[in-house]
């Protein structure tokens, strides 16, 4: 047998299952940038778990030609969990949506993050139910006007990057679906990450939320409306680049560059900050309070890992104690012999 | 009284008196330590080579109000020098440690009865405390039985008084004054003749880093023996004869240790290693506790965020080939039944654990009741049935473990284990199996293709059990989920037929088991009046009442059900057998509504949720009265 990897294409990642999304989804360029980054990473096929939970997104584990599990609403980084501490030789994906990962499953998604399992969470935020056609979901906007909100949505939306730098995440991103480069480059980083990577991705719902993200996805106005994050770089957007994010006490600001203003006066960003202020910060910036919202690598921070330190667990108890002994167990308490 | 000092016990002056058995009750505030006490003369009593059988029942609060009704604690011990399968109906003697313990726990003390109380605990304030308005002691409460009144708490400050610390520091009031469930101890520990010896060691092992509680502890221990051999309240102790179990080594189980400690043989035998995903409630969180010591054995431990995490996690382990388990009680299952519906359609090896307490809701957290049988049968939505098993006893659940795994891998489904507070926090003795003789199996995992041929992950064998293939194994690769699956394939399915066909595999599936669990068995006659059929903790109720039945010259046999789901498969032709079939349930009468729908049997129900087991004598009555007037209504 070679020990060498066989060198495997986006075709070999594809089921022989018939895509079944909308046509027009954001959720096909995704599927396409995974089979695209997956063959890269070295990683066997068979060694790739995705689990997902329900909604549109969620239907992402029959298209990929890996192990996979398309489990119930909500809880995929739960199932993930048990399954990365039984098997830690396993590369395990979550994919989720904005009402899967946010709503419903909220409580997994913070456990998860915080326990910083090594495995990989991928957000679709298109802002909406989809495949229950429609209503209003947690990142929302209020105001919104669906099915279920006719006079508009009275519910403050959650942030996702937010809440999971709150939760400590050791490895935070955010993409576009249709920004096909960068969100292959971003799940590459998401998957040679260790500890839970969590990428939220900027996903249009054409049928039931068209165009929600047009600020940030459309060629004519983006690069005012989006500042891509580079380590150890200002943070300079705008078309000719001329604009940057500038700290004025705590609170950032946008200035222009030039005039007395030049690139050392800006923001720089730092994904190895141990605290997690400035990413923070950067995850509050949002496009209705005019500023660029950062997309690329806000955090990438190394933690103990919950799975490995569950296993050395084991294993140290097992070198100081050695392996179980069932004779031992039994005749652990007081015993008295019959004849 | 002698001045008590640390020497060796005293011999017996006086007359003793020879009895088959004896039940206790030790009660208390739930502060006064009765359930350490009572797991020590259980010990003692087991050590002592006695059958033994315990019944601790205390209140939900951690600390309820002190001195009130609702913070009284019991624990009862039944030993004998014959075979027992119960805790015993009624008290040989009760020690009571204040008001509220003497007024909840005194009818059940049987006339003539030894009564201990410590009188230093009947002031005034006690008492209304306690909601007594006359004292107890004094308006003719405690007439016919045998009171004796010990000055407990004075008898403790005397025997700890000079007992000092490293530097020199009297132990204070309030500390030697908690030593008196140690005084209790070793007075009822002289009046049973039990060898005080365990309970020393265990004193000198609990405390040991505070040497001046451990002999203070002590001390109170011996004073308490030594009152007993003084006092002219006794004229005689009692000796209760080893009984004559199976020859072996035996240890003393209790219920949640004995499913812990069979789980873990279970994956020993089989060769894999437990995942354990579980949420913290009672009175389940034992065995969570238990397995989080095993490491050795490979037992990784999840303490899940909550009830529905517990379960998916361990899903998740059991795709990825691990021995998956979660463990709760009724509430946590009905949190469960979405992610345990997703397990019987991902058809994936798994056990679920229930304890069952006192419902609905969160209804009587620490209290024993068996009414989760049809949620066990029925919580989850769409045509959703699975294998549920009962443990009869504590030593059983060691047995129960074993079998559900050896089901739930062979048969690639979620298995339900029943126990209940009773069973859970029971003890009995437990013969130690040799590990030695104990069977070793594989589990099977299909094996890599490299011929590029699909995989077929629903692909059955002659029992319909589908391949376990992991997540690592090239050529294997496939995706399982909750939609409706094609046969064979497992790719996604909306056909019509297809979904009928897939729904009456799965049924057929869980009806196979059948074919390969122990049939049915009855103790007593084949054919008769009247036969008793019972299900998990109250087996032990029902074997001695029927065999009772019996010794009175009644036809009654009795029969337990190990599987409710699948049912043995000669169950209907035992029913057959009898004119009348007894169904005694802690609840109100779930197992006779399954037996009805599926064999058109009327059986009679017995039931009660009281947060108690059934006491012998109940069952007994109740079937004297069928077989006396053949009537069917109770």
């Amino acid at each position: 047998m070679s020990l060498e990897l066989p060198v495997l294409t986006p075709a070999d990642f594809a089921s022989d299952q018939d895509v079944r999304w909308c046509p027009g989804c954001g959720d096909y360029s995704i599927l396409a940038q995974m089979k695209k980054m997956l063959p890269t990473l070295g990683v066997p096929r068979e060694k790739i778990v995705f689990i997902s939970g329900i909604g549109c997104s969620s239907r992402f584990p029959y298209y990929l030609n890996t192990y996979g599990m398309h489990s119930i609403h909500g809880r995929a980084p739960a199932f993930a969990t048990g399954l990365k501490c039984a098997r830690p030789d396993l590369q395990v994906w979550v994919i989720t949506g904005d009402g899967d990962g946010l709503s419903i499953g909220g409580n997994h998604l913070m456990h998860c993050i915080r326990r910083n399992l090594d495995i990989n969470i991928v957000l679709f935020n298109n802002r909406i139910y989809g495949l229950t056609k429609g209503q209003y979901s947690p990142t929302s906007p209020l105001g919104k006007k669906t099915k279920s909100t006719p006079y508009g949505s009275i519910d403050n939306p959650l942030h996702p990057l937010s809440l999971a730098i709150g939760c400590e995440g050791t490895f935070i991103a955010r993409s576009i679906d249709v920004n096909i480069k960068h969100l292959t480059e971003t799940l590459r980083r998401a998957a040679n990450h260790r500890g839970t990577s969590f990428v939220e991705v900027y996903q249009n719902c054409n049928v039931f939320n068209d165009g929600a993200w047009n600020y940030a996805s459309d060629r004519d106005v983006r690069s005012d409306n989006i500042l891509e994050l580079e380590h150890g770089k200002p943070l300079i957007f705008g078309k000719d680049r001329n604009k940057g994010i500038r700290l004025n006490g705590m609170e950032p600001e946008v200035v222009n560059l030039g005039n007395g203003i030049c690139e050392d006066d800006l923001l720089f960003h730092n994904e190895q900050a141990t605290e997690p202020s400035l990413a923070y910060l950067l995850s509050r910036m949002r496009h209705q309070d005019g500023f660029p919202e950062p997309i690329g690598v806000f955090r990438a921070v190394d933690k103990p890992r919950y799975d490995e330190e569950l296993n050395h667990q084991v294993q140290n108890v097992k070198t100081q104690f050695g392996e179980g002994n069932l004779t031992q167990l039994f005749n652990s308490g007081d015993t008295w012999t019959v004849s | 009284m002698p001045t008590p000092t640390i020497d060796s016990v005293p011999h017996l002056t006086k007359e003793i008196i020879q009895l088959e058995g004896a039940t206790v009750r030790l009660a208390g505030d739930s502060g006064d330590g009765m359930q350490i006490t009572g797991s020590q003369l259980t010990n003692t009593s087991a050590l002592a080579g006695n059958d033994i059988a315990t019944f601790p029942d205390f209140p939900a609060e951690i600390r309820a109000p002190k001195g009130t009704r609702a913070g009284v604690s019991g624990f009862q011990v039944h030993f004998a020098s014959e075979e027992i399968f119960t805790p015993g109906d009624e008290l040989d003697a009760l020690v009571a440690m204040n008001p509220a313990a003497l007024v909840t726990n005194l009818g059940d003390l049987k006339r003539g009865g030894i009564l201990i109380v410590n009188e230093d605990s009947f002031a005034e304030k006690d008492l209304k405390l306690a909601h007594c308005t006359e004292n107890p002691l004094e308006d003719g409460t405690t007439d016919g039985y045998r009171l004796i009144k010990v000055p407990m708490s004075k008898l403790t400050l005397l025997a700890v008084k000079n007992v000092t610390s490293a530097d020199g520091e009297h132990l204070g009031n309030k500390m030697a004054e908690r030593c008196k469930n140690f005084f209790a101890t070793g007075l009822i520990y002289w009046l049973f003749g039990r060898d005080p010896e365990p309970t020393l060691k265990f004193i000198r092992d609990k405390f040991g880093k505070k040497p001046e509680i451990a002999e203070a502890n002590e001390l109170a221990l011996r004073a308490g023996w030594n009152y007993g051999e003084t006092t002219e309240d006794f004229a005689s102790s009692f000796r209760i004869d080893p009984a004559k179990l199976p020859p072996g080594k035996y240890t003393n189980i209790m219920g949640n240790q004995a499913l812990a400690w069979g789980l873990v043989t279970a994956a020993w035998q089989s060769g894999v290693e437990i995942f354990y995903g579980s949420y913290p409630i009672t009175p389940a969180s034992p065995v969570l506790e238990e397995l989080s010591v095993h490491k050795s054995f490979g037992v990784r431990t999840f303490q899940a965020e909550d009830e529905i995490a517990a379960i998916c996690s361990a899903i998740g382990a059991s795709f990825g080939g691990a021995m998956a388990v979660t463990g709760t009680s009724g509430p946590g299952i009905a949190l469960k039944a979405e992610a345990m519906g997703l397990a019987m359609m991902l058809e994936l090896p798994l056990l679920i654990i229930n304890v069952q307490r006192g419902g609905p809701s969160t209804g009587l957290p620490t209290k024993t009741e068996q009414s989760d049988l049809l949620q066990a049968m029925f919580c989850r939505n769409g045509e959703a049935p699975l294998p549920v098993i009962a443990a009869r006893s504590p030593a059983d659940c060691f047995e129960v473990a074993r079998e559900a795994w050896k089901i739930s891998s062979r048969m690639m489904i979620p298995v339900i284990i029943l126990s209940d507070g009773y069973i859970a926090n029971g003890a009995e003795p437990w013969q130690i199996p040799e590990a030695s003789e104990l069977p070793r199996w594989t589990i099977q995992h299909p094996q890599a293709k490299e011929n590029g041929e699909p995989f077929m992950p629903y692909q059955r064998d002659e029992l319909l059990s589908r391949p376990w293939a992991i997540p690592g194994t090239p050529g294997l690769e496939h995706r399982i989920g909750g939609l409706e699956k094609q046969n064979i394939t497992g790719n996604i399915s909306y056909d019509a037929a297809n979904h009928q066909a897939m729904t009456n595999l799965r049924a057929q599936k869980v009806a196979n088991i059948a074919t390969i669990i122990e049939p049915l068995e009855v103790d007593g006659p084949l054919e008769g009046e009247l036969l008793v059929l019972s299900w998990g903790g109250t087996y032990g109720a029902c074997v001695t009442a029927a065999e009772r039945a019996r010794n009175l010259g009644l036809s009654v046999a009795h029969a337990h059900l190990r599987w409710l789901n699948p049912f043995p498969a000669n169950l209907e032709q035992v029913l057959k057998g009898y004119r009348h079939i007894l169904i005694p349930e802690l609840n109100m009468g779930q197992l006779r509504l399954l037996l009805r729908a599926k064999f058109l049997i009327d059986a009679i129900g017995f039931n009660k949720v009281q947060g108690k087991p059934f006491s012998v004598n109940e069952l007994l009555r109740e079937i004297q009265r069928i077989t006396e007037t053949g009537d069917d209504a109770p």
